[in-house]
């Protein structure tokens, strides 16, 4: 297919310049017939180069047709032509200039040109500057992808020469940004490359940093005497320092042959096992060679006995360090450009910490709104009936569970979610009231033996989903619309799955707020949770408002858990990995208020993001700290951000 | 009126003799004295029950007496093990050390010994250097104090700043299981100087000890015993006179002890601490019958099964804690280790393995709502001891002062 | 007689309501007064403050001759202080005997080495006796308090507050719900201990006031309205508005 599409190009390019005889490309093959014919990476280089240069429309599918192996010299004049296999060993020939077919010709006759992996590299490269050109935008950008992946010095001149007269917008821009890094990277004048890094400063591309980073890359070696002249110095090390101990300086004179190895405890071990004459080392019986002195009392013997090498003492590293001068220089010769990257890198570094920044927040943000959406529940039941639910984790597991069981179900992702967040929570609804009609009713003036029983519940319905779905983690797949993320720019991002559950956690509050503040139900509860003798004597049920918010908070959680289940593994621990996070925040939040829980959640995931952004390799003690500023943060405010006096504040 | 101590508590007495004769009776079963009837690894089972009473009566006492549910009581008990596993493993490594350098023409320096054991106990956290908490490790004597002196530092500091600001109830609950999780997590890291999630392990080995684990075993038993014996006694003796009044006040009405001029907080922290260290002597003790250590035995979920042992058992009362805790731990081992029998339904067969969790749940769920005293109630029933006539309704102890005015609402 | 109790210019609010507005009081050494006034006048609070249980927003409370400010204690330290008070409902400790609970209050050390070392010697048993036969709970030394009635509960907690020894009794209605008999008994209780200390009773019912035959303060709004004889108090216009509505 490609074949056939070049060879029509070919020919359309042939009919038009019919008459440019001049620019012809078998004569310039036919210069360089020898090397071609040759075909050896070390004398191609100016047959490539010909072809490349010669101005020939057809030079672009010469390169291709030789890199493909396809072209042929006819062995009988030594003319070059394209080959495509006919039948019968046979092959068919095409003009390169002409394009038209030049005959069939048995293989006998032919000689086919293979390029080995060198050259077909030569090849490639030669061929970019044609790529950079291609009409088809797809080749185009291939070309760039490629020289962005592996810069190299060679590639700059094609693509200065393609930036004018590209059409296509964004190409533009790509190609323009490519020729200021490949400028920063390769340009022999100093002076331009300085301008290129100013004129990029504050960029936050990874590609930018990719291309300043090396510049900016030192090595550390030691001279006698004086620093060498003619180096990029960066800096000077003096040892002792705690970037450079006199023992790194030592290694490194020792690295560089400039001074004797020390000799370490090891050796001196094996050097004395080595000598033991008669349960005697140098006159010392073994068994007391037990402590350092002692060995190395017998050490220097046989050192000066020349039975081994000299131990090194503190005085010859002193004065070995003393003669030297440690340095560290930039591997880039030019001053001038290490110090515009270094400043440079300094200006980005500044503005990727900004945006650092920015992403954390967002990260926080999208926690905050999972625990919010985790705790929300819990601080419903809580915060009206003053009932902690140790459960409230394995509602948020069958909510999972309840949108894996719908996916198996329903094959379509999307329309799967939309069934199974209502249905997540009509069945953590049932089972909320069902609990509570059953169990936490008996047991509302024992709080702690409500926590009690309610454990118990939760870990016979752990075990019970272990024992009905395995204990392996099941998926619970998001929809495509929500794969992907949002991306601001190299450093900015957040998918889009998180973006979901920001706005989930706004709806729920937008529900909760509206129940609460408009209708009956929440009326009623509001009066229950303030004075749950008072309410009743006015005619309000508190058993049966404690049935329904008990309901609510639970079929929250169930929805929570269709929720967390999209981005978390669907297994039987799903809700205890999440209950301590949520009684956290109800607890940091203070109770029976849905701004205390908003505040808590937000609290304690900005709080985790931010531990975990001062000490990003360890998670676990990110965990740790957090809990113990939490158990600090209650010294001061025990009944949590923000208070409530009621019923549930316990005076 | 004045009684001695045991005589106002016969209880202990019968608590002595039982636990006397128990001893005496797998003394005399095991292979290691006996004749041989309980295999060791059952006498290792039963002695590791005995720690698990003792931790019960720690519970009881915080929670049955002095109404605090703490669910961190197993971060204590894992600290005392992890403590004792220190020397233990620290004094293992090295005389297996200084046994494979003596071979070595050249004997070893002090340091080289040192460094070979860092390299034999941190190698698997990549690491050979020993943390500072090792610092005592080389001493029994050191490693037996720390025992006692790190779980009640831990205790002291996290009550004095939990008590002090006057958290109480479920607040107080979910906080100490916050500590429990930081401390878990803490001790699941690699460079926390304990071996990450390996753990500590090899700890039923004593070091310098050449007899068999048939015989180390029954005096882990008789150690754990006694433990028990003097723990027991020790909780019995303090609850029984005014000290007991006063914690039990706590329980139904804190403030009203306050206004007696009472400083709460100081008598919280004192059986905070106290229940902490006598945790921490009962993991010293169950670790090295159980041979290894990791932080997942501090989970908070080991130390609700410890407040589902003494609910079970009956809060409240000493025996109660000492009951529920055999009994539980020792039906869940036997549920546990596949050795109950499955119960074919035709369509689907119950595998206890699998089940049991569920059962325990449950029947924690109906011992919390039908039987609120417990195993300890039957024990009532035997004795025919009058409870105080509340006309309303039983509200446990952690609800004010039994009121019944405000019971009957 | 010099002061005991010195409260000036205290105020608290919660959450914006002015429970306590600017209330000045003072009771000198063995003083029995009553203070009455209608809901929401801030009687309770006005114990609360007093015992260490709501911290004041301004205003001074100071104590005994050597005017010690109650404001920085906690309630333990104002309970050993020699404060002690009587909560409207009965609160004693239902599951232990009217002897342990009597024990309990008895004034004796209260750190915790002490208590825990501490054994009842026979003076204290023959104070708690002497203590139950004041109350008249001799029988029910041994019994559990919970079994007790409503009267007898108080009775108890009354003296319980007598075991503390305090220079300063505070009784929060201690006659509600009793029969006239134990209602006599109470008032009994009551003329005898403010012959050794300072009682404040809080009080609704007039009629059980009238019979402790004592100086009447009337709070209103947080504030003391009228303060004198009980027929001198309820002469007074303000005071009658106040009750009888305006």
């Amino acid at each position: 297919m490609k074949r056939l599409y070049l060879l029509g190009l070919a020919a359309l390019l042939c009919c038009v310049m019919a008459a440019a005889q001049a620019s012809d490309i078998q004569p310039i093959l036919q210069e360089h017939k020898q090397i071609i014919a040759k075909s050896a990476r070390k004398t191609i280089a100016p047959a490539i180069d010909a072809i490349a240069k010669s101005g020939s429309p057809q030079a672009q599918t010469v390169l291709e047709t030789w890199a493909a192996k396809a072209m042929w010299m006819r062995k009988s004049d030594g003319v070059f032509f394209a080959g495509e296999k006919a039948e019968d060993k046979q092959y068919r020939l095409f003009d390169f200039d002409s394009g038209e077919v030049a005959g069939t010709y048995p293989k006998a006759d032919l000689k086919q040109i293979k390029p080995n992996s060198g050259i077909r590299a030569m090849i490639g490269t030669a061929l970019v500057q044609f790529q950079l050109i291609d009409p088809d935008a797809a080749r185009r950008q291939a070309a760039l992808t490629s020289i962005q992946r592996d810069p190299e010095v060679r590639f700059l001149a094609p693509l200065r020469a393609s930036i004018e007269g590209e059409p296509d917008v964004k190409l533009l821009a790509q190609k323009r940004r490519l020729e200021r890094l490949l400028t920063i990277s390769f340009d022999k004048n100093t002076e331009a490359r300085v301008n290129a890094i100013e004129e990029m400063s504050g960029d936050l591309g990874v590609d930018l940093r990719a291309t300043l980073n090396p510049l900016v890359a030192t090595t550390r070696d030691v001279a006698l005497g004086e620093v060498p002249s003619g180096l990029n110095i960066a800096d000077i090390l003096a040892p002792g320092t705690e970037f450079f101990s006199r023992t790194d300086a030592y290694d490194l004179l020792v690295i560089k042959s400039l001074a004797q190895p020390k000799v370490t405890a090891n050796d001196i071990r094996n050097a004395l096992a080595a000598n033991i004459d008669g349960g005697r080392v140098a006159g010392i019986p073994v068994a007391r060679l037990d402590n350092d002195t002692a060995r190395h009392r017998a050490y220097d013997i046989l050192a000066k006995a020349g039975q081994a090498p000299a131990r090194v003492t503190t005085d010859d590293v002193d004065a070995a360090l003393a003669s030297h001068v440690f340095f560290e220089s930039y591997y880039e010769p030019s001053p001038d450009v290490t110090t515009a990257a270094n400043a440079s890198l300094t200006a980005i570094g500044l503005r990727v910490g900004l945006n650092q920044t920015l992403d954390l927040a967002l990260d926080a943000l999208s926690l905050t709104s999972i625990y919010f959406l985790a705790a929300i529940g819990l601080a419903i039941t809580f915060g009206v009936m003053g009932v902690i639910n140790m459960a409230h984790g394995e509602f948020i597991m069958m909510g999972a569970y309840t949108g894996y069981v719908v996916q198996r179900i329903i094959p379509d992702h999307t329309l799967s979610i939309i069934v199974a967040i209502p249905l997540a929570f009509v069945v953590t609804f049932t089972a909320g009231v069902a609990m509570e009609r059953l169990v936490i009713r008996w047991l509302y003036a024992r709080p702690l033996e409500t926590l009690l029983a309610t454990f118990g519940i939760s870990i016979a319905l752990q075990q019970l989903a272990k024992n009905i779905f395995g204990t392996q983690a099941r998926p619970l797949t998001a929809p495509e619309w929500l794969n992907g993320a949002f991306t601001m720019n190299d450093v900015v991002s957040i998918s889009y799955i998180r973006i979901a559950i920001f706005i989930l956690a706004l709806i729920f509050l937008g529900v909760f707020l509206f129940i609460m503040k408009r209708t009956r139900l929440g009326l009623e509860t509001r009066a229950v949770t303030q004075n749950s003798r008072m309410a009743a004597s006015m005619g309000i049920n508190p058993g049966r408002v404690n049935m329904l918010t008990f309901g609510l908070g639970s079929g929250i959680a169930g929805v929570a858990g269709v929720a967390i289940g999209l981005f978390a593994k669907v297994t039987s621990e799903l809700g205890s990995d999440y209950i301590v996070q949520s009684f956290m925040t109800v607890v940091v939040g203070g109770v029976g208020n849905i701004w205390g829980t908003l505040a808590g959640a937000a609290m304690i995931g900005f709080l985790q993001k931010g531990i975990e952004w001062l000490n990003p390799s360890n998670t676990l003690a990110a965990q740790t700290y957090m809990i113990v500023f939490i158990i600090i943060f209650i010294q001061f405010r025990p009944r949590g951000i923000i208070a409530l006096k009621g019923r549930a504040a316990g005076d | 009126m004045q009684r001695s101590f045991i005589a106002k508590n016969p209880s202990v007495l019968i608590f002595f003799a039982c636990l006397a004769l128990f001893t005496l009776a797998v003394t005399v079963l095991s292979e290691g004295f006996g004749v041989g009837l309980a295999s060791t690894s059952f006498v290792k089972t039963l002695g590791k029950t005995l720690c698990l009473c003792l931790i019960a009566v720690a519970m009881d006492l915080i929670w049955g007496f002095t109404g605090i549910l703490s669910l961190g009581h197993f971060a204590f008990f894992g600290l005392g093990g992890y403590m004792i596993g220190m020397w233990l493993m620290y004094e293992r490594t090295r005389l297996i050390v200084v046994e494979s350098l003596s071979q070595t023409e050249i004997p070893p320096t002090p340091s080289e010994v040192v460094d070979a054991i860092g390299n034999q106990i941190f190698g698997v956290v990549g690491s050979s250097e020993f943390p500072m908490i090792w610092a005592f490790a080389d001493s029994l004597v050191l490693q037996l104090a720390l025992v006692v002196l790190v779980p009640g530092l831990l205790a002291l500091v996290f009550g004095w700043l939990a008590f002090r600001s006057r958290v109480t109830g479920v607040y107080l609950s979910i906080l100490t299981q916050a500590m429990t999780l930081a401390l878990a997590l803490y001790l699941f890291q690699n460079d926390s100087g304990l071996r990450g999630n390996n753990g500590l392990s090899g700890l039923q080995n004593l070091p310098g000890v050449t007899a068999s684990q048939d015989f180390v075993s029954v005096w882990f038993l008789w150690a754990s015993a006694g433990a028990l014996g003097l723990g027991y006694a020790l909780a019995a003796w303090a609850v029984s006179g005014k000290f007991g009044s006063v914690v039990r006040g706590i329980r139904d009405n804190e403030a009203r002890v306050r206004f007696l001029g009472y400083s709460v907080e100081t008598y919280k922290l004192v059986i905070f601490v106290l229940t902490a260290c006598l945790a921490a002597i009962a993991g010293a003790l169950y670790y090295p019958q159980a041979g290894i250590i990791n932080p997942a035995e501090m989970a908070p979920i080991a130390s609700v099964y410890l407040a589902v042992w003494v609910a079970i058992g009956g809060r409240g009362r000493l025996y109660g804690a000492v009951i529920g805790a055999a009994f539980v731990s020792l039906l869940s081992t036997w549920f546990t280790g596949g050795q109950a029998p499955d119960i074919p339904l035709g369509f689907y067969t119950i595998k206890w393995v699998d089940w049991w969790l569920v059962l325990l749940g449950l029947s924690f769920v109906a011992v919390t709502l039908f039987a609120p005293k417990g195993m300890g109630g039957l024990i009532d029933l035997w004795t025919r001891r009058k409870s105080p006539n509340r006309h309303g309704l039983d509200l446990g102890p952690d609800e004010g002062a039994l009121r019944e005015q405000e019971a009957s609402k | 007689m010099s002061t005991l109790l010195e409260v000036s210019g205290v105020s608290v609010s919660f959450d914006g309501f002015r429970a306590i507005n600017n209330l000045s009081f003072r009771i000198g050494e063995a003083e029995l007064r009553a203070v009455i006034g209608p809901n929401g006048a801030g009687k309770t609070t006005f114990m609360d403050i007093v015992t260490g249980k709501t911290k004041p927003d301004e205003g001074r409370v100071i104590w005994g001759e050597k005017s010690i400010s109650l404001l920085k204690m906690n309630e333990a330290k104002i309970a050993q202080a020699g404060v002690g008070r009587k909560f409207q409902k009965p609160t004693v400790f239902e599951d232990q005997t009217v002897q342990e609970n009597l024990l309990m209050a008895l004034k004796k050390p209260r750190s915790w080495l002490s208590v825990l070392a501490y054994k009842p010697s026979t003076t204290d048993l023959d104070q708690t006796a002497a203590l139950a036969q004041e109350i008249g709970l001799l029988d029910a030394l041994k019994r559990n308090s919970g079994e007790l009635s409503h009267g007898q509960k108080q009775w108890l907690e009354i003296g319980m507050l007598l075991a503390q020894e305090p220079r300063l009794l505070l009784v929060d209605e201690p006659a509600a719900g009793m029969t006239p008999q134990e209602r006599e008994h109470t008032t009994d209780l009551l003329l005898e201990a403010a012959k050794t200390r300072a009682v404040v009773v809080v009080e609704h019912d007039m009629e059980f006031v009238r019979r402790l035959n004592c100086k009447v303060t009337v709070l209103h709004e947080g504030s003391v309205l009228a303060e004198g004889s009980l027929d001198h108090v309820t002469s007074n216009q303000e005071v009658i508005d106040v009750y009888l509505g305006r």
